[in-house]
């Protein structure tokens, strides 16, 4: 067993698990933060993304144990009360979405790609999306909602 | 996931004598390859030993001629790095390419090089920039470390501690993606040197290797026309659903004149 001592959206929280409990479901089981996904279990689709110190992580690819201390933002930490984050209204006003299980992790790893790259091209955002799996919209309006996220955070 | 033990070292001392008592323990840095091996069942250490927070195993330094990455190093840090762009550029552009963002926010030098999948992209540059491997043990040359698929010269308990690129004149990768993967279905490394060109290729083979014949071609003239002539045996090369070994045959080639191109507009 480990004690894991970390930072969840601003909240300390101290949990004892097992030491092959993954993160994802520290999140998930332990804490409640259902919101992140696990879409695969292979590593391959990037629902479970979340940000570890502002850097997108897939989270059921870390041990929970490796995230001790560490400083972790979820996509129920995107929001500020009723105002949602401009990747979320994005993704809401240009449609980038159908049945929505990608979603938290496609906005996780939007937001990251903003902060490293705030004016993303076509092919900066085809790359920076590569990890994260949708099979509902074909991308297209997704790759809107990014353009649109990263005008309304110039 | 099979039952684990978790450890978090806290000198390389310990974490390699560790090793040396607990055969069946592995090291661990980004684990993006060694956790979905386990979630997958395909390895069933007792021990994990993260090593991703020692001191003696990181840093970016130019020195002498060379490029010293330290093994923890992320990908994303290497792509990023001022001193790495500045002084091998093709090498954080490398780095850039491998796998997704999430990746290579884990991902680390040390763990790719040690690693050696057949169709990683660190190796090629490691193979082509005449890196030595420096281990804590000893230091092995690139053209001595690399064994084939997923083989190495390390022994048990051995850890890589930092990668010592030789600085080239000027150098160039180009890799034809697996469109799902991001794998390299084949790339190809060029490196001038005042002594010659370096030419490796990853993904194509079981393991990566040096392209000799396009090596002699280019000394005699580094253009890609050298390259036309050249015929790449196709027989020891890979062969899977993705593309037959005619077909990665070619692709060094096309690869090889790519990334030659690239490097000559440097």
């Amino acid at each position: 067993m480990s004690k894991i001592e970390l930072t969840v959206n601003g909240t300390k929280h101290t949990r004892e698990v097992e030491d092959r409990t993954l993160l994802v479901d520290l999140l998930r089981d332990h804490l409640g933060l259902t919101g992140t996904h696990i879409g695969c279990d292979t590593s391959q689709c990037g629902c479970c993304t979340i940000h570890i110190d502002g850097r997108a992580i897939k989270s059921c690819t870390m041990l929970a144990a490796q995230a001790h201390g560490a400083n972790i933002v979820t996509i129920e930490g995107m929001a500020q009360g009723e105002e949602l984050h401009p990747v979320q209204q994005a993704f809401t006003d240009c449609h980038a979405l159908q049945c929505g299980f990608c979603t938290p992790g496609m906005i996780m790893a939007v937001a990251a790609l903003l902060k490293d790259n705030p004016n993303p091209t076509d092919e900066e955002i085809y790359h920076g999306l590569e990890g994260n799996l949708c099979r509902c919209t074909g991308y297209i309006n997704i790759v809107k909602a990014v353009k649109q996220a990263a005008q309304t955070m110039k | 996931m099979f039952e684990l033990s978790y450890l978090k070292a806290k000198s390389l001392s310990e974490a390699t004598s560790f090793l040396s008592t607990h055969p069946e323990a592995k090291f661990l840095s980004g684990g993006m390859t060694l956790l979905p091996t386990l979630k997958q069942r395909l390895a069933r250490p007792t021990h994990l030993v993260d090593v991703s927070a020692l001191a003696e195993l990181g840093g970016i330094e130019a020195k002498g001629g060379q490029l010293v990455i330290g093994a923890i190093t992320k990908h994303y840090e290497v792509a990023a790095s001022a001193v790495v762009r500045k002084v091998i550029p093709a090498l954080a552009y490398l780095a850039h390419q491998i796998g997704d963002q999430q990746v290579r926010n884990r991902g680390t030098l040390g763990g790719s090089v040690a690693n050696n999948d057949p169709a990683a992209d660190y190796p090629s540059a490691v193979l082509a920039l005449n890196a030595r491997i420096v281990t804590n043990k000893r230091e092995i040359a690139a053209d001595e470390f690399f064994q084939g698929m997923f083989a190495t010269a390390l022994e048990d308990g051995e850890i890589i501690v930092r990668v010592q690129f030789e600085v080239p004149r000027r150098a160039a990768y180009e890799k034809f993606r697996h469109p799902a993967s991001g794998y390299a279905m084949t790339g190809v490394f060029i490196a001038e040197f005042d002594t010659g060109t370096r030419v490796a290729v990853t993904g194509a083979g079981p393991g990566v290797f040096r392209w000799t014949d396009a090596e002699a071609a280019l000394a005699k003239q580094l253009a890609p026309a050298s390259l036309e002539p050249l015929v790449v045996d196709h027989t020891n090369l890979n062969q899977d659903i993705h593309a037959s070994q005619e077909y990665r045959a070619n692709l060094v080639k096309v690869m090889a004149k790519r990334a030659l191109q690239k490097l000559l507009n440097t």
